[in-house]
């Protein structure tokens, strides 16, 4: 691994390592410096890109080969501009390839999830949605996680308004990605996690309300 | 062992629908800061002191948990020459 950046304390200018240094000041001057430094960013960006196709290629099996590296081009391209563009906004608080290389990825991931939905109905109305209740239901198994599950799914049911419970039960129960979720809509991301954030806020009032006990915790790992 | 699956499915299910307990980011902030959060993780220097509410959302957040993912299984696979890793799945 390269070197670490610095913490947080210090100014942007400072904070910089040496060859973040480089890559900045490579790609805001002129020149050869900077076609150099903008072919081989374009380089490592076309490398995460890639990468992040190949990772997803399972979940598009009727795609070929040369659809997979026209994604990866088309999202190092995209890439490219938005690093280009942002190139102030970057503050030094991680490595410069660190943050270039999560552009690309992020273009190659949004680009892919929604290829992957391309072609699908989304699960949004009640009908298609899991039935909650069934998975509660069974003499062998806890009767407390039962009666939270049943609770849940009159709280969805009676609780939250109809679009709330379209994007919680869309992106938590039947696994559709937000940005396919947010394109659908003719939203974006931001406003459709505050609607699941609300709505799950909502849930766990009811869950109060009715005096279940449920988890409070934030479990798991982000690593 | 069924039964043993039902109870994971089932505790899945529910921190699906309830979500992160703790104050977490947006996605907008998510993404400002996953390369940040992404350098600090594998350099060892606790993460969720650098960026506080990330952890949460990334538990709250499926999109986001996998651009997280993502960029970790890449950033940790680069040498030092540049040389770009090979995807694992």
């Amino acid at each position: 691994m390269a070197s670490e950046p610095v913490g947080a304390s210090s100014s942007p200018a400072d904070r910089l390592d040496a060859e973040s240094r480089r890559w900045i000041d490579d790609l805001a001057g002129e020149g050869h410096a900077h076609a150099e430094a903008v072919a081989r960013l374009h380089e490592l960006l076309l490398g995460a890109a890639r990468f992040e196709v190949a990772r997803r290629r399972l979940a598009l099996p009727h795609l070929r080969g040369g659809d997979h590296d026209d994604l990866a081009q088309q999202a190092a391209a995209d890439a490219l501009v938005a690093v280009l563009a942002k190139l102030d906004d970057f503050r030094g608080e991680s490595r410069f390839t660190t943050w270039a290389y999560k552009f690309a990825l992020y273009e190659a991931a949004v680009n892919l999830r929604r290829r992957a939905w391309q072609h699908r109905e989304l699960p949004l109305e009640p009908d298609s949605w899991p039935d909650i209740a069934s998975r509660a239901l069974s003499p062998h198994e806890h009767v407390a996680e039962s009666e939270l599950l049943g609770a849940l799914c009159e709280a969805i049911n009676g609780a939250l308004s109809a679009h709330q419970r379209e994007v919680l039960v869309a992106i938590t129960l039947n696994g559709v990605p937000i940005d396919v979720l947010a394109e659908r809509l003719n939203t974006t991301r931001g406003p459709l996690y505050k609607t699941l954030h609300d709505a799950r806020r909502k849930l766990r009032s009811c869950l109060s309300a009715a005096g279940l006990d449920f988890p409070r915790d934030d479990r798991g790992h982000a690593r | 062992m069924m039964s043993d699956d039902r109870t994971r499915e089932r505790e899945r299910l529910i921190a699906a629908l309830l979500g992160p307990a703790g104050p977490e980011l947006t996605c907008e902030e998510c993404f400002e800061q996953l390369d940040r959060y992404v350098d600090v993780t594998l350099a060892d220097r606790d993460p969720d002191r650098s960026v506080p509410g990330m952890r949460a959302h990334l538990i709250g957040c499926p999109a986001c948990r996998e651009d997280f993912d993502s960029l970790l299984e890449f950033v940790s696979g680069v040498d030092g020459d540049g040389r770009t890793p090979t995807a694992s799945s």
